[in-house]
């Protein structure tokens, strides 16, 4: 970290000189330089998690958990610190409560397809308004399955979770499990997760939290918020695509069936049956991304070198800047106002569809999301269409967000 | 800024100010076409005297490509055949994605530069699905299987994504 009294002044200028360290960022797209502002869908790769991957396949690569050879042990022995790496950036007790899985979305299918198991005939899942479709659809799959009732919590035009109504949808005690966005990918709104979870629990529910955006941007506690489950995947904290991570309390992983069948998972198996691996393996059937798995682990190294007080700085005060430079843009309306708020911010600019306003920021090299990101549902309740989504990253600047205002202003006299 | 060939004052204009925007009270035939990557809708209803389109209203909501599309559609779609604008559609769409053949295809070769752009090709070819829906049974001898014969609909793009 740059300690120089100008760098400490400015945390968003902090973080520039990493930019050195993400080679797309001096690509050109149509002839201008990248402007990279869709980190929420995909984050970009630093050149140590592509390092650490090119590493594993030409020196240190063999499957694992199987070989009796030198070449499988190491590479298991780099597969299982990553585990423990994972277990100190969310702060869970055991590394044996770390099952990796392909991203955030298995492991939420994996959460309810086995814990979803032991939920009975007339209990209640609980969800919220702002759910990405990873955290709505399979429990509807599990709802129309099991005969279980799916509750939606609703928000507030603000774009934060109705803690009241959320009580009220807990309050007859049949309510199973609460699962919520930790931040959510359409209004950057950071959820108060040791609150609910403090609500879910005096209900006799547990809580699953999906992290998938929350763990890029700020120091993730599994304890300290009192999840009991927690979720979130690889390739959104500069890391690869392909591996994601649950995190769930022991007695609960213990309890759950697995959720696929094959090889790893077992202890024994005979034609007759079989028995399962204890946690976390019973829930890691087949050969598992073991490349993926390194370059995760070569992803939280880079993440925690920097440290979360200068990430967290660094986005709080570049979200400031770019809800203070949209504001100025005419007929500019930022989506939901949540008072703690992550560096995702979806908005709409008059009547001008925010397709049209994607294709037209790319002709000038910024890209940003269009659509209803993955939500719906959530799109519904805020009465729009699609919006149009900017959102940050650790190597994103000041100037960059000022490119994306500018260019939206020339956008909109096009149109207006 | 650069505004790109796409985005000429002819397809924003008509987007603005469409020509053939509304509802026909008379329809006999009616289609729709929805993008469920991004929820737009084009909705077109038809008079027809024989084989031969006499009125054509749409109702779009969608983007400026989409809504220009629709209009434009709706221009050259008056006094032609069902098999006329089969033909047309199919034009439209290998255009669409070759980036040429746009004389063939009159004031529609403004959306040529589609082609670099493989995500919003839908959204031009969307009041055309919703087209060949109203003509299903027009065209003779292939009552159903229009649909699938026509290029403009068949492949449509993935471009817009749904992760994240």
């Amino acid at each position: 970290m740059d300690l120089s009294p100008a760098a400490m002044a400015d945390p968003i200028d902090a973080l520039r000189h990493l930019r050195a360290d993400f080679p797309i960022l001096n690509e050109k797209v149509h002839g201008k330089p990248l402007v990279f502002l869709d980190s929420a869908a995909s984050a970009q790769k630093p050149v140590q998690v592509i390092d650490a991957m090119s590493r594993t396949m030409r020196t240190q690569y063999a499957n694992v958990h199987r070989g009796l050879h030198w070449m499988s042990e190491r590479t298991t022995d780099a597969c299982e610190g990553v585990r423990d790496q994972v277990a100190g950036l969310i702060g869970a007790p055991s590394r044996e409560e770390i099952v990796f899985t392909r991203n955030s979305t298995e492991a939420i299918n994996l959460v309810a397809h086995s814990f979803g198991s032991l939920i009975r005939p007339g209990q209640a899942v609980v969800i919220s308004e702002m759910e990405h479709h990873a955290n709505l659809v399979p429990w509807q799959m599990l709802r129309d399955r099991a005969g279980i009732e799916l509750r939606v919590a609703p928000i507030t035009d603000a774009g934060e979770l109705e803690l009241d109504a959320l009580e009220r949808l807990l309050s007859d005690g049949k309510v199973a499990l609460v699962a919520v966005t930790h931040m959510s990918n359409v209004l950057g709104t950071v959820t108060p997760a040791r609150q609910i979870a403090d609500m879910a629990h005096a209900a006799g529910a547990r809580v699953l939290f999906d992290g998938s955006q929350m763990v890029v941007h700020r120091r993730v506690d599994v304890r300290e918020i009192g999840a009991d489950f927690y979720v979130f995947t690889g390739h959104k904290l500069y890391g690869p695509t392909g591996i994601g991570v649950l995190w769930g309390r022991r007695e609960l992983l213990d309890a759950m069936p697995p959720f696929l069948g094959g090889g790893e998972m077992i202890s024994t198996v005979r034609f007759e049956g079989a028995t399962w691996a204890t946690v976390p393996h019973k829930f890691e059937a087949g050969t598992p991304a073991i490349v993926e798995t390194i370059g995760l682990g070569a992803a939280i190294s880079y993440i925690e070198s920097i440290g979360f007080d200068a990430i967290a700085a660094h986005e709080a005060a570049l979200t400031d800047h770019a809800l203070r430079r949209l504001a100025e843009v005419p007929g500019l309306r930022v989506i939901g106002a949540p008072a703690d708020r992550g560096g995702v911010i979806s908005f709409t600019m008059d009547d001008v569809h925010p397709h049209d306003i994607a294709t037209l920021l790319d002709r000038n090299g910024i890209a940003i999301r269009a659509g209803h990101h993955c939500a719906e549902p959530l799109m519904r309740r805020l009465g729009v269409n699609a919006t149009a989504r900017a959102s940050f990253g650790l190597y994103t600047t000041r100037e960059e967000v000022d490119t994306l205002a500018t260019t939206l202003e020339q956008i909109r006299s096009l149109f207006v | 800024m650069e505004r790109d060939t796409l985005y000429q004052r002819q397809v924003i204009d008509r987007a603005r100010t469409p020509a053939h925007a509304g509802s026909l009270d008379d329809a006999t035939h009616v289609g729709e076409g929805t993008n469920p990557m991004c929820g737009d809708r084009v909705r077109v209803g038809l008079s027809m005297t024989g084989d031969r389109v006499t009125a054509i209203r749409h109702e779009t909501r969608g983007c400026a490509i989409c809504i220009a599309s629709a209009d434009m559609m709706a221009g050259l779609a008056g006094g032609r055949s069902a098999l006329e604008l089969d033909t047309l559609g199919r034009l439209f769409g290998e255009m669409l994605r070759t980036g040429e053949g746009a004389e063939q295809v009159g004031e529609l070769e403004v959306f040529a530069p589609l082609h670099r752009h493989r995500s919003r090709i839908r959204c031009a070819t969307l009041p055309w699905t919703a087209l060949t829906e109203a003509l299903v049974g027009a065209v003779d001898g292939t009552p159903d299987g229009s649909k699938d014969r026509r290029g403009v609909d068949a492949s449509a793009t993935r471009g817009d994504g749904r992760h994240g």
